[in-house]
């Protein structure tokens, strides 16, 4: 494999405490290595330019069905941005739900070389590995959802961690599944009749369980089994003015629990899109930020971590597997709305949103998501994401990081809005001064998402022996420079390597790489019990057979990446 | 000997069963038995063991006779009629699997074809309205495990999905639905007296193109208003009593066929059955599933979604993505004359699209790639038969709840025969030698 040095640029790592000094990175056989091991390097010239390992996302819906409902219900998302096939770049489309191959372009042209489907229903595994396989050039991994499953409800209701965990390690393996993502825990089963969990003492109807039993039990059962990301999160009560207590109360039963994994990780929890569950207020009129009182939380407590879910003020395809949101929103808007329960799983809604800086709400939801991660004092913990496509879609992320890095750019937002004086009344922002280094940014799209999710031995940094994945932007640091050109710079990289392939050159995609889907395969203990329930709940009460659910590698998994986890012990 | 596999999955309608057992030789070469499935899936199976199937390509001549052809032939008249082609129609794609599929695109992408399906011709109009409203979806073993109100409306599975209703929709009891059938209020809304419409509970025998009519005066039953005496042939009060029939239901799923997709109205009849599921939410939990007709017309408009972002009739003639149905469907290009050569593989326009587009086929450039004999076949200029998908390879497929299903291979394709996948793989290399890419 070729050997690259990139010369000269500043560098941004946080796991090596460089913060833009100039320095030389080396490349070879898909690896970062110290630059006297390269015995003929081609010179990539980075002086000037901003030089950061590939960026990890550690939470976005780009992959499953869901999503490609999203694409084919809206042709109008695919309006004026369909662009044709060019060199090895197939044809793209969308704008808020992008085909597969716009997603791995747009995704390398911001530097970002791994991203994590954040919640795949492990009945449509195969639709969501198709979709991965044909995402070009960044590594990814799904999270199946276990929050409404009826085989978790049944094992936590007598808080049986062991068969849970069993369970979890039987459905990771069916699925080549990633991690245990939660959405609703409960009140997407209630929504198979119409109803809902608003909290997380509400019980689901039938199971006799509550919301917060599930989330303390997968918690308990993530860490019985060690795997690589901790339980990871969507509460109940998503949207809702006054919500934030839901969240605190969730928050809550992290507490005490200590991790257990050789992964590196601090967090038993991850809760994503916190923006999205930090509101004050009792009704519409009376929406405010709670950021303060969350962040509060989340800055003493350091075995959770969290992403923001900014939203951006575009029009978008939300879209989650919390069914009851989604059809709350249907009704808010009167847009149009699909829906999909799963049998024994899970459910989902997808409804278009248009966040219009003229609405007070909106512009008061993108001051939360900034608040959130200015008043963060570890962006270890605090993460860039835009839940996307749900507060906007990942493009944008450039756009995010210039109002994270500049304070005239959120003041020019700020006092620009319609209801600019009701906004800033709501909000925190207008008195945060903060502005981020491209340090953190790079913890919050990097180090510390690789760290989370316990792939830090792999990604998030340019240490010798971790996967070549790089970015050099054309932003030089020690410049004055305006707000804008942050924007231009990190949406569109200079260079781009993917463990070691060259992919990005002068700005150009000029290969499609080797894509990798990442799994966890965890060994447990023989449990003839799970076995046993499998097989009755598939007789009885499942459409497929058995024989037919697990997907098998070949061509859903041409490239897989498996991390084993041993919890026999 | 004699080997038994289990958890087959038939290639044959959109109920994609998945519980089939085969028994082949030992060998793997020939198929002996098929169990569990229905009459026209065993016969699915049963046909890729017929004595004289086709098993190498074939050219028609001049007189009209044919010429057996080698596949590598076989390969280079249909790069060369698609690398030639302005703007080729790459129809069909519904009886094949995903992987072939999404081969077939990237030679649509090269070459500027437009891409349409079998939905052109059955639930097309179906993706247009859920375009509009959008579709309150479940999978089927949310009917069979909740559902206590089913209703058929144009659609008549006891033929078209013989299985269905035994397998999740009326029969099965599942984990809230012990009482099965019996706990279950199954609603015909049919023209005829089908013999679905013969196990109903409540069969409402609606005038024919009169769908709209019937669909809205149930909204307007909803709410309790009022309501003209008789409305499409049906009288008032069996309309209120059906509408408390819905309401009063724990779980509602309502079904629908291309009786009321290719009816008078078209998209705005499920506009309008979508309408009334979306109300039917405000009181009870309710789900609308198109019943699709091949095993994977689902799967294509599914791989067509995350390739281009839209379910069918994509235009790729101009170098990126176009979609507008009515102007990018195939019977409008084929009329219009707006396309120069015509590849068909995974289904059969030739039994199913009007004469008149048939006969546009016939004076095209065209290849039809289909392990039968059909009528496409005949008027096509190549022939390509290729192994059976869900016989003789495996591949994945989406059932008509878009749940993705592994298709198996059972037996072994006769001799030296190819796969869809492999001989669109052939195509693709050989175009982008001849473009030069
Ligand atoms: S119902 Fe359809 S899928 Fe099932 S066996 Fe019959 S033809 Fe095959």
């Amino acid at each position: 494999m070729a050997e690259f040095i990139i010369k000269n640029g500043f560098v941004f790592d946080p796991v090596l405490g460089i913060k833009g000094d100039k320095a030389d990175v080396a490349i070879k056989n898909g690896k970062f290595v110290e630059t006297t091991e390269l015995s003929n390097p081609k010179t990539i010239d980075a002086t000037g330019m901003t030089v950061m390992a590939g960026a990890v996302d550690i939470h976005a819906h780009v992959a499953g069905p869901k999503v490609n409902t999203g694409r084919n219900f809206r042709p109008e998302d695919k309006l004026f941005n369909c662009t044709p096939r060019r060199g090895v770049e197939r044809m793209q489309g969308g704008f808020s739900v992008p085909t597969t191959f716009r997603t791995g372009y747009d995704y390398a042209r911001m530097g970002y070389t791994t991203v994590m489907e954040a919640a795949m229903p492990p009945l449509y595994a195969r639709h969501t590995h198709e979709e991965m396989r044909d995402t070009p050039i960044i590594d990814q991994g799904a999270f199946p959802v276990f929050g409404n499953n009826w085989f978790v409800l049944e094992y936590l209701k007598n808080h049986e961690i062991e068969n849970t965990a069993s369970y979890i390690a039987w459905l990771l393996k069916a699925t080549k599944g990633y991690a245990v993502k939660v959405v609703n825990p409960g009140g997407t089963e209630a929504w198979g009749w119409g109803l809902n969990c608003e909290n997380i003492h509400d019980p689901v109807p039938f199971f006799d369980i509550t919301p917060a039993q599930i989330v303390k039990g997968l918690i308990e059962a993530n860490e019985y089994l060690g795997l690589p990301h901790s339980m990871h999160l969507h509460t109940n009560n998503l949207g809702n003015p006054g919500n934030y207590t839901t969240t605190l109360d969730t928050f809550k039963l992290s507490e005490g629990i200590r991790p257990n994994s050789k992964f590196g990780r601090d967090q038993v929890m991850h809760h994503t899109h916190v923006q999205f569950h930090s509101y004050g207020g009792d009704n519409w009129g009376n929406f405010e930020s709670k950021s303060p009182e969350i962040m509060d939380y989340v800055n003493s407590h350091d075995n959770i971590t969290i992403d923001i879910g900014q939203v951006t003020l575009d029009e978008t395809t939300t879209m989650t597997a919390d069914g009851p949101f989604e059809h709350h929103l249907t009704e808010l808007n009167h847009l149009k709305w699909a829906n999909t329960d799963v049998e024994l799983e899970t459910g989902s809604g997808v409804v278009p949103y248009v966040y219009s800086p003229t609405i007070k709400v909106c512009a008061i939801q993108w001051a939360i998501g900034l608040e959130l991660a200015l008043q963060a004092k570890d962006l270890m913990r605090v993460f860039l994401t835009t839940d996307h496509p749900n507060a906007g879609p990942f493009i944008r992320y450039p756009r995010v990081m210039k109002w994270l890095m500049s304070q005239q750019s959120r003041e020019e937002m700020l006092t620009g809005f319609k209801n600019s004086d009701k906004v800033i009344g709501a909000t925190h922002l207008m008195n945060i001064d903060r502005e981020l280094s491209l340090y953190e940014i790079a913890q919050m799209t990097r180090a510390g998402t690789a760290k989370a999710l316990g792939l830090a031995h792999m990604y998030g940094s340019l240490k010798p022996g971790l996967e070549a994945d790089l970015a050099v932007y054309d932003f030089n640091p020690e410049q004055e420079n305006a707000p804008e050109t942050i924007e231009t710079a990190f949406g569109n990289a200079k260079y781009l390597f993917k463990a070691g392939t060259q992919i990005i050159d002068e700005h150009k995609i000029v290969s499609n790489g080797n894509k990798r889907t990442l799994w966890v395969n965890a060994k447990v203990n023989e449990n003839p019990q799970v076995m046993r329930d499998v097989k009755e709940k598939f007789l009885r009460y499942y459409t497929v057979t058995q024989g037919n659910y697990e997907v098998a590698g070949h061509h859903y998994v041409p490239n897989p990446y498996v991390i084993e986890v041993d919890a026999t012990q | 000997m004699t080997k038994t596999i289990p958890d087959v999955v038939c290639p044959f309608c959109g109920t994609l069963c998945d519980d089939l057992e085969v028994v082949v030789s030992d060998d793997g070469k020939q198929l002996l038995e098929v169990y569990n499935a229905c009459a026209i899936g065993a016969e699915k199976f049963l046909h890729s063991q017929a004595e004289d199937r086709l098993t190498r390509p074939r050219l028609a001549q001049e007189d009209g006779s044919w010429k057996e052809i080698g596949y590598e032939e076989a390969i280079e008249y249909t790069a060369q009629m698609l690398a030639n082609s302005k703007k080729p129609l790459m129809y069909g794609w519904s009886s094949t699997n995903c992987e072939a599929q999404g081969v077939g695109s990237e030679i649509g992408e090269i070459t500027g074809a437009v891409m349409d399906n079998t939905a052109t011709v059955c639930h097309g109009t179906s993706l247009i309205a859920v375009q509009d409203i959008g579709i309150p979806h479940c999978t089927l073993g949310e009917v069979k495990n909740r559902a206590d109100r089913v209703v058929f409306w144009g659609c008549n599975p006891a033929h078209a999905h013989p299985r269905h209703m035994s397998r999740y929709s009326i029969f099965p009891r599942g984990f809230f639905t012990g009482k099965g059938h019996k706990g279950r209020k199954v609603i015909v809304i049919d023209p005829r007296k089908t013999d679905t419409a013969n196990v109903a509970d409540v069969h409402l025998q609606i005038e024919q193109g009169r769908d709209y009519e019937l669909l809205d005066a149930l909204r307007v039953a909803f709410k309790g208003l009022p309501l003209p005496d008789v409305v499409a042939g049906i009288p008032k009060e069996q309309i209120y009593e059906a509408a408390e029939v819905l309401k009063s239901g724990r779980f509602v799923i309502i079904f629908f066929g291309m009786g009321v997709t290719q009816s008078l109205g078209k998209n705005h009849n499920i506009d309008e059955a979508i309408a009334v599921t979306r109300d039917l939410n405000e009181y009870t939990k309710a789900a609308i599933m198109p019943m699709r007709g091949h095993y994977n017309v689902t799967g294509s408009g599914a791989v067509w979604g995350w390739q281009f972002g839209f379910p069918f009739a994509v235009d790729l003639s101009r170098g990126f993505a176009r979609y507008n149905p009515g102007e990018t469907t195939s019977n409008d290009l084929l009329r219009r004359d707006e396309v120069d050569s015509v590849f068909v593989l995974g289904s059969d326009p030739g039994a199913h699209f009007p004469f008149s587009s048939v006969k546009k086929i016939s004076e095209l450039p065209s290849v039809c790639i289909d392990p039968h004999q059909t009528p496409t076949t005949a008027v096509c200029k190549l022939h390509v038969p290729v192994a059976f998908v869900g016989v003789e390879v495996g591949g994945c497929a989406y059932r008509m709840d878009n749940v993705p299903i592994e298709t198996r291979k059972v037996v072994d394709a006769p001799e030296g025969m190819m796969t869809d996948e492999e001989f669109l793989e052939k195509v693709l290399g050989r175009i982008k030698e001849i473009k030069g890419e």
